[in-house]
């Protein structure tokens, strides 16, 4: 049997590969700096003096580790249709892939918050650092540079799992993708290629996130040892 | 709101009781520290002196009696915390300095955050207060490359930069091997002799008489004896007797 | 169109359901021999095949599930080789679980205390006997607990078979949506399955983890 595969053919189509991984990026961009944002709070949440909020926030992780992307992005793209809110297939994407990245970012903090020593804490109070003082300095800022690792790890996991979104429709790498094999009938050649793509753009943002990392942490650029 | 007592003492505790469950640590306990006095808090572990030292500053709440440290009410439940902490500096055994910040930036931390200071202001503090414990050269270190007794002479730094109006140590040399606890030891006995208020917890018998104005010896919750450093020498009650006697095989 | 849920539709998501867990057994079941292998071959004397295995793992590992699953079907489809959606499903899971687990384990048999290899090794055992008589058997133990933590992850993702048409619980909550058109309520309920079957093996997990934990203490040298 004869395989043919022609790469050129598809690769014609360049310029779309190259605006669907820029979407791609995007969408893992805005994705990550609000589930970053998102999940922190959880995490603050989490260890609030209020049950109330504690259990919101433990509901929300666990609710969200233990089911599907899939599910939750079709849950968010019809849940906001049915409450009659109209938004583009991009946005309520960047929604569920900020509901969903929150949730782990908030268990992987909370871990970094539970390996502060409660020293550090009265250290601090000791020192009359206001509780919003104790908690930027002491509290986070360590633990982000402890956890740092498992957090970046989790980005990069979000960029390849936003490929989902293509399922609602939304503009980005794989729906370019089913675009053009579809087009061209070179599924194989077309996977392939952003396959490559994907494997690319995780290097991409390892790289960036090992630099944001030598920006943000003097401390470990400087002696190379964990927090 | 809460009023400022005029009171000649910088510490005062009459009659502070404190339990941890059914376990009463604080049994009334009483003293006070004047000013430019140093006080060592003797006793075995589980006599209450660490409790005691920890109550000064609030990080026990007392069940019982009164506390006044320059001024505040710190028995009182609307007492201000963050103004009692910057009149008092407290140091603990396990140094507890900040490892993701510069020796500098832990310095600076609290007078630029607390007292708004400016941070080229700060820098100038942070290398006086090194000097005076003698660690200038180690401004820009972080704490995993201090020694022990390095750490917590820069901890003793980091709480002279607030300028506290009394300084707590407690049992600060215990995590220290012997010539890394002298060298820490140096630096508590030139504040001292700078006239700074102190108020120590320690094992070391030998610094505690050299260095204190007045010995509280602690037994179960309570103050047994107390005077002058004199009195580890010649104690009046046996218990403390036995203590010192057992310091000494130990030392 | 229209028409309410009846049990008609409840028995077939329960079939979904069903189909989900056993596309979970076969990706468990194939990526776990081939993450075995995976993970023996990433501490592996021969330096050729440590890099081999350690570019399976970087290309899997930086590949969406998706992308993989649809080169598997419409890929392969496409160069003439069609597989059946549950041929494509488990084969793309299979890939997929054997780089996470073989990543996992890897890192589980590095974590065996130094000592205990220099021990073996001192005792004149082959290396094939120093791994399977003194490293795997600690190394068990410390993976049980993330390789339980997995398995979440791999029902999760089995959700993504929906999208080349295998019918497990996803794809039959959508065949359902057809007739219903109730779209939230029915991917609530999906979602609410999901859970059911993930959470216990979540707090499973965690129990294993927090016993580790005090277990590491057990391990210390004596």
């Amino acid at each position: 049997m004869g395989i043919e595969l022609d790469f050129p053919a598809v690769l014609e189509r360049w310029p779309s590969f190259l605006d669907g991984a820029i979407l791609t990026l995007e969408l893992a961009f805005f994705a990550t700096v609000l589930g970053a944002a998102l999940g922190t709070l959880a995490a603050v949440g989490r260890r609030s003096h209020s049950s109330l909020i504690a259990r919101a926030c433990k509901v929300y992780v666990e609710a969200i580790r233990n089911t599907p992307l899939l599910v939750q992005i079709f849950l968010v793209y019809f849940g906001l249709a049915s409450i009659g809110l109209k938004f583009s297939a991009f946005t309520v994407a960047v929604a569920a892939l900020t509901i969903n990245v929150g949730a782990y970012t908030a268990e992987i903090m909370r871990a970094g918050f539970d390996a502060i020593p409660g020293g550090q804490l009265e250290a601090a109070e000791g020192l009359a650092l206001s509780r919003l003082q104790i908690y930027w300095h002491i509290i986070l800022l360590p633990a982000v540079e402890r956890v740092y690792p498992a957090l970046t790890s989790q980005f990069v996991l979000l960029m390849l799992a936003s490929s989902v979104c293509s399922q609602i429709s939304a503009e980005e790498l794989t729906a370019v993708a089913n675009y053009i094999q579809s087009d061209t009938y070179r599924a194989f050649e077309t996977y392939i290629i952003i396959a490559v793509l994907y494997i690319f753009l995780s290097l991409v943002m390892r790289a960036g996130f090992w630099g944001l990392g030598f920006v943000l942490f003097p401390r470990r650029r400087r002696l190379g040892t964990p927090l | 709101m809460q009023q400022d007592i005029p009171s000649a003492s910088i510490v005062s505790l009459r009659d502070v009781q404190k339990s941890f469950g059914s376990l009463k640590v604080l049994d009334g306990v009483s003293f006070t520290v004047e000013r430019g006095e140093v006080l060592a808090i003797i006793g075995r572990s589980g006599s209450g002196k660490s409790t005691a030292l920890r109550c000064i500053d609030r990080f026990e709440r007392v069940d019982h009696g009164e506390i006044i440290v320059c001024g505040h009410r710190v028995d009182s439940p609307d007492v201000n915390l963050r103004a009692l902490r910057q009149d008092v500096g407290i140091v603990f055994q396990s140094y507890n300095l900040f490892p993701h910040l510069t020796i500098e930036q832990n310095i600076t931390l609290a007078p630029c955050s607390v007292k708004r200071m400016a941070l080229s202001q700060a820098k100038d503090l942070a290398r006086k207060v090194l000097a005076q414990v003698g660690l200038e050269e180690k401004l820009h270190a972080y704490p995993e490359q201090l020694s022990g007794g390095q750490q917590q002479r820069a901890a003793i730094a980091r709480s002279l930069a607030m300028q506290p109006k009394v300084m707590l140590f407690d049992e600060v040399t215990s995590a220290l091997d012997p010539e890394l606890t002298v060298e820490v030891q140096k630096v508590i006995e030139r504040l001292a002799a700078d006239g700074m208020t102190m108020v120590m917890v320690t094992h070391e018998m030998g610094f505690a008489k050299s260095i204190a104005d007045r010995i509280v010896f602690m037994h179960r919750g309570k103050v047994h004896e107390t005077g002058p450093a004199s009195i580890l020498t010649s104690p009046t009650t046996p218990e403390l007797a036995q203590f010192v006697g057992t310091a000494d095989l130990k030392s | 169109m229209g028409g309410h849920l009846n049990i008609n539709h409840l028995l077939f998501l329960g079939h979904g359901a069903l189909w989900t867990i056993g596309l979970s057994l076969i990706a468990l079941g194939g990526g776990g021999v081939a993450g075995f292998v995976i993970a023996l071959a990433r501490v592996s004397s021969l330096k050729s095949v440590r890099l081999l295995s350690a570019i399976y793992v970087q290309l899997i590992q930086g590949t969406p599930l998706l992308v993989i699953l649809f080169l598997g079907y419409f890929g392969l489809a496409a160069v003439g080789f069609q597989l059946s959606p549950l041929a494509a499903a488990g084969a793309s899971l299979t890939l997929y679980v054997a780089a996470y687990l073989g990543e996992i384990w890897r890192g589980c048999i590095e974590s065996v205390p130094k000592p205990q290899w220099e021990a073996a090794e001192g005792l004149a055992l082959s290396r094939t006997q120093r791994m399977m008589k003194v490293i795997l058997p600690q190394a068990i133990r410390i993976a049980t607990p993330p390789t339980v933590g997995f398995m979440v992850q791999i029902i999760k993702n089995t959700s993504l078979a929906s999208v080349v048409g295998f019918v497990e619980l996803m794809r039959s909550g959508q065949i359902v949506n057809n007739s219903l058109f109730e779209p939230f309520a029915i991917y609530a309920i999906i979602a609410v399955v999901y859970f059911a079957m993930c959470y216990p093996i979540s707090l499973y997990s965690q129990r294993l983890e927090r016993r580790m934990g005090r277990g590491k203490f057990n391990l210390a040298p004596a």
